[in-house]
Order: structure tokens, then C-alpha cells, then sequence
């Protein structure tokens, strides 16, 4: 080869050389910044303008989404605290929280002492960890049916499905829970989580109480390989499946099911849509896992509920926090986090950019009560 | 074959024995025509457009096959079938290597804006505003960088041994298996030593830091470094040593003045591909380096972004119900901008390599 | 300095500038020594510390081996996916490699033939995250038509029976990305290969009056042959290895064995299942985890040894 067709290679590829050494030197300021002042304004600013320093915390990741949109809403207003969230899942939120890596956890199951958990984060604490649930969103059923815009789906339908017993879209028992649907003669290819995650967990609850006989792989937070049917990394891999493959079914978080058709779940004598309301609904009218603990808010959802408006396959995570802290500027960090998620503009951000669902009222105060409580020492 | 005795049937190239029958030059244009003619009615015909093609392909195999069969004989219809069925195999191998570089260069380039270089996840770019790789490609830069720091003088002093002192003994001969053996090291598992090295070290359950995944990167390179440089130095005629020592110089002055400068061409080739090829790798990474929304230039602590890690985590928001669109942008234009850094690290060594090519006496 | 002097019966006095070559030829040589016993203790401690951290899943059962009684049922099957992807992509790639390969080397005019050469190795650096984007976003929705093409023609045949899934992210086409990446590095081997057949033998048999395929056949091939073996199986050990393109692509239904290739019950390959669950695996979990790639790693290391014996003995022969 002769010189010239050198030159012609290597003049791109110095152009690139040149473009990132110039990237290096002008940093990675975030040209955005400007827009976050006119959101900043709020009366809870003043609280927490004082407060510095990092927040390293990480769990459950279908809490990401939200704790996104509340460490952009936090830093704005708290523009001394670096909050970072690293999704490591609910096994590894509550194992660094227990081991005291992180000092706040999201998980999508509250602690109990079957694996010694319990006793494990209170020795860690040095008392009983606070456990607040801080992201509930609708597991929307999504399908790809063409021509069916509405779908209804009694639990031992749904169980049915994802259990592999009912295989094509005209079969009886869907039929009869939409009589007016044009169900096509299709083959039903169920779409579940490839990957182990607390929305499977939550799923698989719900089937398995209001349909234990039709589901009887129990409670599981890793598909069961006997059940079949096709899987997706991730809900976004679900949600792709689902988009990309007709007569497909799957079950994904509400906030990231787009575009597709979401089916009304029965409850009692009626079908009802996946919404945020809804899904707020069924906390409302669950008991709490501890009735006597000041701290503990988990609750024991009651999927078996009749009650008129809920919807009842719900996802729920937990941010675990403790009581005390050893170090002054992490205690307050955790207090300022965390109040900030219950604030009213806490929950604002969450509902609009994440799709989770408000917290009830109560819960809010109760757990605020909780917060204000958390001290160094 | 003029000796045949059955002159029965006389076929054509029996009748012309020494020049044997031969197609047209325009024969492959005229049977490509018509086959082509083929694909299309068939297109018309209803059925799909890649139906088309197959018909269309099947034509011009079977058209030219036989008529060559009729005039040339069966040796050269088995020579143009061969000829057709490998320009198939180039053609369908090229294919998809063409269509990807293309779907990614279409969807990437819109994205690539300076603001998108030069900006980071931080402020309200996870809710859509602004955004872009800049941590990311810094994180891969210092991954990268610290990958090779560590790997590329362990590999070249462990050719310089394999070549210079350990001539086939046993030592050697183990060490060349090993180095063998770690070609074949899974990238993951790679990334699980990592993990489970600095779960030992730091006591973390999970660990994050920059310099894990660099041990990770840096197992992965080794071999290949080790590999190139040994075969460059192999390369260095052994009257230059030999030359060397007569002249009363030294056995490490002479791989340092004279062994090293002779190969370095190809060394640098052989050490730049190897940081190509780790460049862009994901797996490991994604097991220790964590989430970063900002630069990390501390390898030893905190999480770091790298842009092969970006790409799959962003990927995970393609579905939001409100950004899903930004970050699908985002996803594409990453990977553009990784293709070209390792494309260009790829011509940049190939470009070494030819440039000083002479200097290895070969 | 000078203490550090060995060997003093061969020469008795040194002068001072021997002296240092001598310190300074130990010191050269006790470095790449070092190196060189660095890279086996790497080795070691990589194959170490996957069996130490592996080991302890063995206890695992139930939901911590992922659903199965036991860590050997969940690596079972996804050792069977791992083989059966890269097996396809091999059975893909052999073909298309050797024809691409051949007409770098012996059919393109060398016009056409440099330019491919290059583009095919600019390849081999194309990242696999960005094959398993493409794989998604371009390839699997055209997969489907031929699934439907294969089920319907081919659906006698095990690994076709179907029913074909709609969304095309299924085991062949992982196998079709495994085999795209694959291909550059395989191509480049046979290429050199090809290309180091004796010119005399090729030129003898031309002259002989073969046409360019008998040519082929009979001085290319023969020459070539193990050395095309070898590279296939290093083209196999790097499909049976990569993780994040399959992981993309395929549409697992978890640790499940299943031949049908083309339907939505697709068995996991190894790397796969690691990076999709390593993400949420905490305590015995990651354990199993990384037991599961220690199998990877013992596999990989098997068919990569075969390779290189089988490139060595072809060596000697020729």
C-alpha cells in the first residue's frame, strides 16, 4: 500500500484521538444543569440546603426509576448531598444494609428472621429497622392482541395462563370472562422475568393466593422452569417482548408498559384497570406485617380483598433505614433522604416521572413521625 | 478423454477435445438476467420480496450449472458451482456485518452531538433533560488504561522470557500451555475472579471499583499480549543477537537496544489490538464496576461508568413510560461512539504495523 | 552492587563494568522470570478462587439454586444450552467462513479481496453489547419468517418442531449472532492459512489442467485441514464464552433443556444466565453463580486445549 492511503486512514482516527483528548479537557459539566433552578423553589429547600456530603445507597431495582427521579429532585434542593442508588437487587440491598455498607436500602420484601435478617439489621442498627414502603406501582398485565383492546381476566385465568394450562386466546374460560371480545384462535405465548426479581416475586404471590390451586408454584422470585413460556431480561425485556411478538402475555411494572394493552384483573364481582390509585387502594385496606412496632411499616398485602376499586396485583418496595447512626452527616442525610421521598413534592416527582403510586396519607405521617425520630449516637 | 471409446453419444467436449466447449463470455450476465427476471415475476406474483431473491439465486445456480454441464462438461459446471456457492458464502456472511455497522451508524450519528459527549448523567438528565456518555468514556479510557498498565508489562517480560531465556524449557513449555489455557478464560468469568478477588480483599460483599475491573480487563489481555509479542520477538533474526554478543554487549542490553527496537512495530500492533479487543468488552464490568452517573477517577473506590455498561443499563430504560425514547437514542449513539474508539484503536495499530513493517527483517 | 555477585569460579576478576552487566543481566532476567511465574499465580488464582467461591454452592437447593434440588440441575441444563448455541453457531459459521475466506484468498481479484480483508478484521473489534443491540432491534423480527419457513418444511426434525415463536429472540438466533461474531476471527485463520498452501503445489496442479475448485480441493484443502479444525474450535470456544450478545438476544425461559430451537422455550446458555442474574444474587446465590461459571471455564478450557493439540499436531505433520 502506498503513503497516501495511510493518510486517509489516519485521518479519522486522529480527528477521534483529538475529539476525546478535547472531551478530557473541558469535563464533564452537565450542560443541563441551568434548567434544574426553576423547579428548586419549593418552602422544604430551606431544610435541607445545610446538608453535605455522600449518600451511597442501592437495592431493589424496580425502585430505579424512582429513586432517579428523587436524587435529580434531592440534589436540587439539597445540592450539598451526592445521593447515588446502584440497583444491585433486593438481595443485595439488604445484605450490604445488614452488613452496614449502605446506610439506607430499597428492597421489594421487608425483613423477616427466616434467614436471621431481622435480628441481623437490628444488631446493625442497634435497634429495630425502620421499614417503610416508599414505591407501590400496579403489575400491569400487558398482551399484544390484535383487535382486542379491552381484556378481562378473572385470577384463575391469569393463574391458568402463566401456569400453561390454557394455551390458546379462545379458550373457554377466557371467553368467559370477555364475551364480547374477538378472541382469535392464537396460541397464548406467556412472557415472564428471565432474571430473578421481587416483581416475579410479587406476581407469584398474588397468583398463588387467589388461585393456589390453579398456581402452585408458590411464592418464587425465579420463574418456575415447569410453568414455560417465553422470558425477557428485565421488565424492559418483558415490555419488549411483549411490543415485539403478537398473542404474547406478560407482567411488567405499570410505570414501564408503554403503549401496550393493559388487562382489568377481576376482584370480587367486578374488573379493574391497573392505576396508580388503584394499586394505593390495597394498602389502604391491608394489615401491617407488625401491628405492635413504631418503626415497621411493612404490610401484609390482602390479595384475596373484595373490595370495590382495588386493584390487587401490586408491587411494593421498602426503603430500610435505622434508628440511629454513628456519624452525625449520615444520620441527617438518611433524615433529609428520606423526608424528602415522603414530601409532598417527593411524591409529585415520583408519580409524574417514575408512574409510582402516592403513598397514602397516613402512611406518609406515620412514617414521617418515624423519620424525624432518626439521630447520631 | 479423446480416447473414449463409446462414440455413441458423442458429448461436446468429445468433439472438441482440446479446446472443450466454452459459455459466452456474457453467459453468467445473461443466466444473472434471467434469473433475475425470475425473482422478480415471482415478486409480482405475490410473494415476498425475499422469496424474490431466493427464486432468483436458485435460478442463476441451477441456470448456469446446467448449461455449463451441457457445453463445458461436468468438471467446469463443479467449478462454477463451487465459484457461485463461495460468492453465496461471502455475500451472506458480509450481509448482516454490513447491515449492522449500517443500522448503528444510522440510528448512532443523530445522537452524536457535542452536547452528548461532553455531558454526564448527572443533574436532571435522568429525567430526559440533556445527557450523554462523557463519564462513560472517561470511565472506559481509565479502565482501559489502568488494564493495560498492569497487563502489557507483565506480558512483555513474560515473552521476553519465553523467548529470550526460557528456550523450550519446562517452565516454558507451562507457561506457553497456561497462556493457552487463558485464551480460552470466559470474559464473565473473568469478571467473576474479580469479584470474588476483591470480595476477599476489601471484605464487601459487593464490590465496586474502577481498579476491579481492570484486573478483569487485564486477565483477559494478557494472553493476547503475551501471544503477539512472542511471536514478533521469534520473528528478530538470531544473527542480530548472536551479532550483538560478539560485540561483548550484554544478554539484557541486547533485548533492550536490539531485540525490542527490531520488533517494536509489531509488538505496539499486537499490544494496541489487545486493548481494542478489551475496550469493549461488557460482561466483566458489569459485575464490578456498578452505576455511575458522574466521572470516578478514583479506581479504587466507587462505582465507574463505562460506555459497554452504559449501553446495556440504558438499555434496561428503553421501556420507560415517559424517557423510554431519549434513552433508546442514547443507547445507539453509545454505541456508535464505542465502535469507533475501537475501530479506530483497531486501524491505528493496523497502521503501526505497516508503517514501521520493514524494521522486522522480514 | 557488587554483592549481588554469583557464580565467581567462572570469571575471578571482574572489572567494574562486567560487574554491572552481570547485576544488571540477573536483574533483567529475575524480572521476566517474575513475570512469567506472575502470569501462572494468575492463572492459578483465578482457577482458586473460582473453586473456592464455587464450591460452597454446592449446598444450595430450592430457591437458592434458583428453583432446582440442586446446583447440579441448574447448571445441567444451561450447560446443554451453552453447548447447543455454540454447536449451531459452529455448524453456521463453518460454511460461511471457509467460503469467505476462499474468496479472499483465491477468488477476488486483489481489488476486491484487500479492502474485505480489512473490513473483516475491523469486525472482529466490533463490541458484543453492540451485536446484541442489533441482534435485537434488527435481526430477531426477520428471524421469524424463517423460523416459520423452517417449522413448516422441517418441522419432522427436532430442533424445528415449533410452535414458532413471534418475538424471534430463541436459541438459533443467539446462535446466528454467535456465529456473525465468530466469523472474523475464524475467517482470519483460514485466511492465513489458505494463503500458506505452497504456491508450487497450487501452480502444479492448475498447470495440470484442474480448474480452480479441483485446484482447491485437491492442493488447498488437504493442506489446510487441520489447521481448519483448530480454527473452528477456536471459533467454538469464543461462541461457548460470550455473554452479553446471547444474554441480549435470547429470550431464556431459564435453566430448562429443550432442543427446539425456534420456539419461545429456550434453554439459558451459562454466560447468559450469570450476567442476567448476577445483577440480583446476593449471599449462596452469587456462590452458584460463579460455580456455574467455573463449569463455563472447564468447558471453554477443553475445547480450546483440543484446538491448539489439534493446530500443533497439523504443525509437525506439515
Amino acid at each position: 500500500m502506498n503513503r497516501t492511503s495511510f493518510r486517509k486512514l489516519l485521518a479519522p482516527s486522529v480527528a477521534v484521538l483529538a475529539l476525546s483528548l478535547s472531551l478530557a479537557a473541558c469535563g464533564g459539566g452537565n450542560s443541563a444543569d441551568e434548567a434544574s433552578a426553576d423547579t428548586g423553589g419549593s418552602e422544604a429547600s430551606g431544610d435541607y440546603a445545610d446538608l453535605s456530603g455522600e449518600l451511597a445507597i442501592g437495592g431493589a431495582s424496580s425502585q430505579e426509576s424512582a429513586q432517579n427521579a428523587w436524587m435529580v429532585g434531592f440534589g436540587e434542593v439539597a445540592p450539598g448531598v451526592t445521593v447515588s442508588y446502584d440497583p444491585v437487587g433486593s438481595g443485595g440491598g439488604r445484605e450490604n444494609f445488614i452488613s452496614g455498607a449502605y446506610p439506607m436500602a430499597g428492597s421489594d420484601s421487608y425483613l423477616d428472621d427466616e434467614e436471621g435478617e431481622l435480628s441481623g439489621a437490628t444488631e446493625t442498627c442497634g435497634a429495630e429497622p425502620i421499614e417503610i414502603p416508599n414505591y407501590i406501582s400496579p403489575i400491569a398485565v400487558i398482551y399484544n392482541l390484535e383487535g382486542v383492546d379491552e381484556l378481562n381476566l378473572s385470577p384463575e385465568t391469569l393463574a391458568g395462563i402463566f401456569a400453561g394450562d390454557i394455551t390458546t386466546w379462545d379458550d373457554e374460560a377466557i371467553v368467559a370472562d370477555n364475551p364480547n371480545a374477538d378472541l382469535p384462535s392464537e396460541d397464548i405465548t406467556p412472557v415472564h422475568r428471565s432474571d430473578e426479581s421481587g416483581t416475579t416475586g410479587n406476581f407469584t404471590n398474588y397468583l398463588s393466593q387467589v388461585a393456589g390451586d390453579v398456581w402452585t408454584a408458590g411464592e418464587v422470585e425465579t420463574w418456575p422452569t415447569e410453568a414455560g413460556g417465553e422470558g425477557g431480561k428485565g421488565t424492559s425485556g418483558v415490555v419488549q417482548v411483549v411490543t415485539d411478538a403478537p398473542n404474547t402475555i406478560g407482567y411488567a411494572d405499570a410505570s414501564q408498559a408503554g403503549g401496550l394493552g393493559q388487562a382489568s384483573i377481576g376482584v370480587g364481582e367486578e374488573f379493574v384497570a391497573p392505576s396508580p390509585e388503584a394499586a394505593a387502594k390495597i394498602f389502604e385496606v391491608s394489615p401491617r406485617v407488625d401491628e405492635g412496632s413504631d418503626v415497621n411499616y411493612a404490610h401484609e398485602l390482602d390479595y384475596q380483598t373484595e373490595e370495590s376499586g382495588v386493584y390487587p396485583i401490586v408491587l411494593t418496595s421498602y426503603l430500610l433505614a435505622c434508628q440511629t447512626y454513628d456519624d452525625e452527616a449520615t444520620a441527617a442525610n438518611v433524615k433529609g433522604y428520606i423526608s424528602y421521598i415522603l414530601s409532598d413534592e417527593g411524591q409529585e416527582i415520583g408519580s409524574t416521572e417514575a408512574g409510582s403510586a402516592p403513598l397514602p396519607d397516613e402512611v406518609r405521617e406515620q412514617a414521617q413521625a418515624v423519620v424525624d425520630e432518626i439521630s447520631a449516637g | 478423454m479423446s480416447t473414449t471409446t463409446d462414440l455413441k453419444t458423442p458429448t461436446p467436449d468429445q468433439l472438441e477435445p482440446l479446446m472443450g466447449g466454452t459459455l459466452p463470455r456474457v453467459a453468467p450476465l445473461l443466466v444473472g438476467v434471467c434469473s433475475v427476471a425470475l425473482g422478480a415475476l415471482a415478486w409480482l406474483l405475490g410473494l415476498s420480496p425475499v422469496v424474490g431473491v431466493v427464486v432468483a439465486w436458485l435460478g442463476y445456480v441451477l441456470g448456469y450449472t446446467v448449461w455449463s454441464r451441457s457445453v463445458e462438461g461436468s468438471r467446469k459446471a463443479t467449478d462454477a458451482l463451487m465459484r457461485t456457492l463461495m460468492w453465496t458464502a461471502f455475500v451472506l456472511a458480509m450481509l448482516p456485518l454490513v447491515s449492522l455497522i449500517w443500522t448503528v451508524v444510522a440510528r448512532g450519528l443523530p445522537v452524536l452531538t457535542p452536547q452528548f459527549l461532553n455531558d454526564d448523567m448527572s443533574g436532571r438528565a435522568l429525567l430526559g433533560v440533556g445527557g450523554g456518555i462523557y463519564h462513560a468514556i472517561m470511565g472506559t479510557v481509565m479502565v482501559t488504561a489502568i488494564a493495560a498498565i498492569i497487563a502489557v508489562p507483565i506480558g512483555l517480560f513474560t515473552a521476553i522470557y519465553l523467548v529470550e531465556y526460557g528456550k523450550n524449557n519446562r517452565l516454558a513449555k507451562v507457561i506457553t500451555f497456561l497462556v493457552d489455557v487463558m485464551t480460552g478464560i470466559p470474559s464473565i468469568v473473568a469478571g467473576l475472579f474479580a469479584v470474588a478477588l476483591f470480595i476477599v480483599v476489601t471484605g464487601d460483599p459487593l464490590p465496586r471499583l474502577g481498579i476491579g475491573g481492570a484486573i478483569a480487563l487485564a486477565v483477559l489481555m494478557l494472553p493476547t499480549v503475551i501471544r503477539s509479542v512472542e511471536e514478533m520477538l521469534k520473528l528478530v533474526p538470531d544473527d542480530l543477537r548472536e551479532a550483538s554478543y560478539a560485540l561483548g554487549v550484554p544478554r539484557w542490553r541486547t533485548i533492550v537496544k536490539v531485540v525490542l527496537p527490531t520488533a517494536v512495530a509489531g509488538i505496539v500492533t499486537g499490544i494496541t489490538l489487545a486493548i481494542a479487543r478489551v475496550a469493549g468488552e461488557t460482561a466483566p464490568l458489569l459485575l464490578i464496576l456498578g452505576t455511575a452517573r458522574v466521572a470516578n477517577w478514583n479506581p479504587f473506590e466507587g462505582p465507574v461508568q463505562t460506555l459497554p455498561v452504559y449501553i446495556f443499563q440504558s438499555l434496561g430504560q428503553t421501556t420507560h413510560f415517559k424517557y423510554g425514547e431519549i434513552w433508546t437514542d442514547r443507547v445507539w449513539g453509545a454505541a456508535l461512539f464505542l465502535i469507533i474508539i475501537v475501530m479506530s484503536l483497531n486501524l491505528v495499530a493496523r497502521i503501526i504495523g505497516k508503517a514501521f513493517a520493514p524494521k522486522t527483517g522480514r | 552492587m557488587t554483592t549481588a555477585i554469583r557464580e565467581p569460579e567462572q570469571q575471578q576478576e571482574l572489572p567494574a563494568r562486567a560487574r554491572t552487566t552481570r547485576v544488571g543481566d540477573a536483574v533483567f532476567r529475575r524480572t521476566a522470570l517474575g513475570a512469567a511465574l506472575l502470569v501462572v499465580g494468575l492463572l492459578a488464582g483465578v482457577a482458586i478462587f473460582l473453586v473456592i467461591q464455587g464450591l460452597p454452592a454446592l449446598d444450595a437447593s430450592g430457591e437458592q439454586a434458583y428453583g432446582k434440588p440442586s446446583v447440579w440441575s441448574y447448571v445441567g441444563p444451561l450447560l446443554f444450552g451453552t453447548i447447543l448455541s455454540s454447536a449451531l453457531a459452529l455448524v453456521i459459521v463453518t460454511p460461511l467462513a471457509i467460503g469467505l475466506a476462499l474468496v479472499i484468498s483465491h477468488y477476488a481479484p486483489s481489488k476486491v479481496a484487500k479492502p474485505v480483508g480489512y473490513l473483516v478484521d475491523l469486525l472482529a473489534a466490533v463490541p458484543s453489547v453492540v451485536f446484541g443491540l442489533w441482534g435485537i432491534a434488527v435481526l430477531a423480527p426477520r428471524m421469524v419468517p424463517i423460523f416459520d419457513w423452517l417449522n413448516d418444511w422441517f418441522g419432522w426434525i427436532p430442533l424445528f418442531a415449533g410452535p414458532v415463536s413471534n418475538s424471534g429472540r430463541t436459541l438459533l438466533t443467539a446462535s446466528v449472532v454467535l456465529a456473525l461474531m465468530a466469523l472474523p476471527i475464524v475467517t482470519a485463520i483460514l485466511r492465513e492459512i489458505f494463503a500458506q498452501t505452497p504456491t508450487t503445489q497450487q501452480e502444479a496442479a492448475l498447470a495440470l489442467g484442474a480448474t480452480r475448485w479441483e485446484m482447491i480441493r485437491m492442493a488447498v484443502l488437504p493442506y489446510a485441514r487441520s489447521g481448519m479444525v483448530a480454527a473452528l474450535l477456536l471459533g467454538l470456544g469464543r461462541a461457548l464464552g460470550e455473554t452479553m450478545a446471547v444474554a441480549m438476544v435470547l429470550s431464556a425461559t431459564g435453566a430448562i433443556i429443550s432442543f427446539d430451537v425456534i420456539s419461545s422455550a429456550n434453554s439459558n446458555t451459562i454466560a447468559a444466565a450469570i450476567a442476567n442474574n448476577y445483577a440480583n444474587a446476593a449471599g449462596l446465590k452469587i456462590n452458584v453463580l460463579i460455580f456455574a461459571g467455573l463449569a463455563l471455564f472447564v468447558l471453554t478450557f477443553a475445547v480450546n486445549f483440543l484446538g491448539r493439540y489439534v493446530a500443533t499436531r497439523g504443525q509437525v505433520k506439515a
